[in-house]
């Protein structure tokens, strides 16, 4: 009798970890995440759906529970949640907006510690001084080569995202910044 | 590294954030069909190319996406201005006179305008590299 074939998917970082005094990386729990883009008209209808509300200021973000909404730009948003699929909550909104799931396009990196900032800035060029980057903050920026979205999620800790297929690219450029971050 | 002000995310971040998008205030033809094909060239290929002030388009492609334009002086790199897409073109006697007066207002009126690292660009390379005559010229080669 033929066996059913069940595909594992594993992250692409799953062995990775980095640890030094002052700064480590970690691997960001799985999460669902959501590109969402919509015209001011719909923001309301969009809050209400999935409980909680969209920043409308630049570097700015809103968590409520497990999930988070990310200001990108003008009209889009990164919605992370760790628990549950945002998308089955805004799928039955009317008003004109785009929900695309891109929970596994993206891979997320922790960076931690007293030298976070500095490790983060090894190759990231933004302002991450306390005044200029507060806890909350989040904004899409570069690291090194390649295109990264930021959100300090608490003092000394750093949430990074980035496309699945730079992942390497990211862990290693972070761990060789880190190193010399908490040297 | 330049620092560039991006309208929409209201704060200045570092250029390799940015992409340039070529000459602002380009508008299509509203019919370009009917439109003679030296009016087409003008539109599509001739593009400025001043030394000095040019109206830009810039975007913030590793930032929130957008469009805008820019006010840059092409000789010291300096951003005079820069808008949201959609805005009027601004005039350029009026920009110039809010720089002075905010120059005046940090307290660098003191200081002349045309001084500093910027400024050097528009004086002739052959004024800047003025070449010191040495204090043993005279001991040189015969």
């Amino acid at each position: 009798m033929a066996e059913t074939a069940t595909a594992q998917r594993r992250t692409s970082l799953e062995t990775r970890g980095f640890d030094a005094k002052g700064a480590s990386l970690t691997l960001a729990p799985s999460s669902f995440r959501v590109s969402l883009r919509a015209p001011e008209a719909s923001i309301s209808v969009l809050e209400e759906a999935l409980g909680l509300s969209l920043p409308r200021l630049p570097k700015t973000s809103s968590e409520e529970g497990t999930r988070a909404a990310l200001w990108l730009g003008p009209d889009e948003w990164l919605v992370i949640d760790t628990e549950t699929d945002p998308l089955t909550a805004s799928r039955g909104v009317e008003a004109l907006h785009s929900a695309v799931d891109i929970s596994h396009r993206n891979v997320g990196i922790v960076a931690s510690g007293a030298y976070a900032a500095e490790a983060v800035n090894g190759g990231c060029p933004q302002d991450l001084s306390p005044e200029a980057f507060p806890v909350g903050a989040c904004s899409r920026t570069v690291l090194g080569k390649i295109e990264i979205v930021l959100w300090k999620k608490a003092e000394n800790s750093f949430h990074i995202e980035c496309w699945r297929s730079f992942s390497p690219y990211a862990f290693a450029f972070l761990t060789a910044s880190a190193r010399d971050a908490a040297a | 590294m330049l620092l560039i002000r991006c309208p929409y995310c209201e704060e200045e971040r570092p250029e390799l954030e940015f992409r340039n998008g070529g000459q602002a205030h380009i508008a299509r033809s509203t019919d370009i069909v009917q439109e003679s094909a030296e009016a087409f060239e003008r539109f599509f290929f001739i593009r400025d190319n001043p030394k000095g002030v040019i109206f830009e388009r810039w975007r913030h492609i590793h930032g929130c996406g957008r469009f805008f334009n820019a006010v840059r002086d092409t000789i010291t790199d300096k951003f005079h201005h820069t808008y949201k897409a959609g805005e009027p073109q601004p005039d350029l006697n009026e920009l110039i006179a809010a720089n002075e007066d905010r120059r005046m207002d940090e307290g660098r009126g003191d200081m002349p305008a045309d001084q500093g690292p910027g400024s050097w660009a528009n004086v002739p390379p052959d004024q800047i590299n003025v070449a010191e005559p040495a204090a043993d010229a005279s001991k040189g080669d015969a």
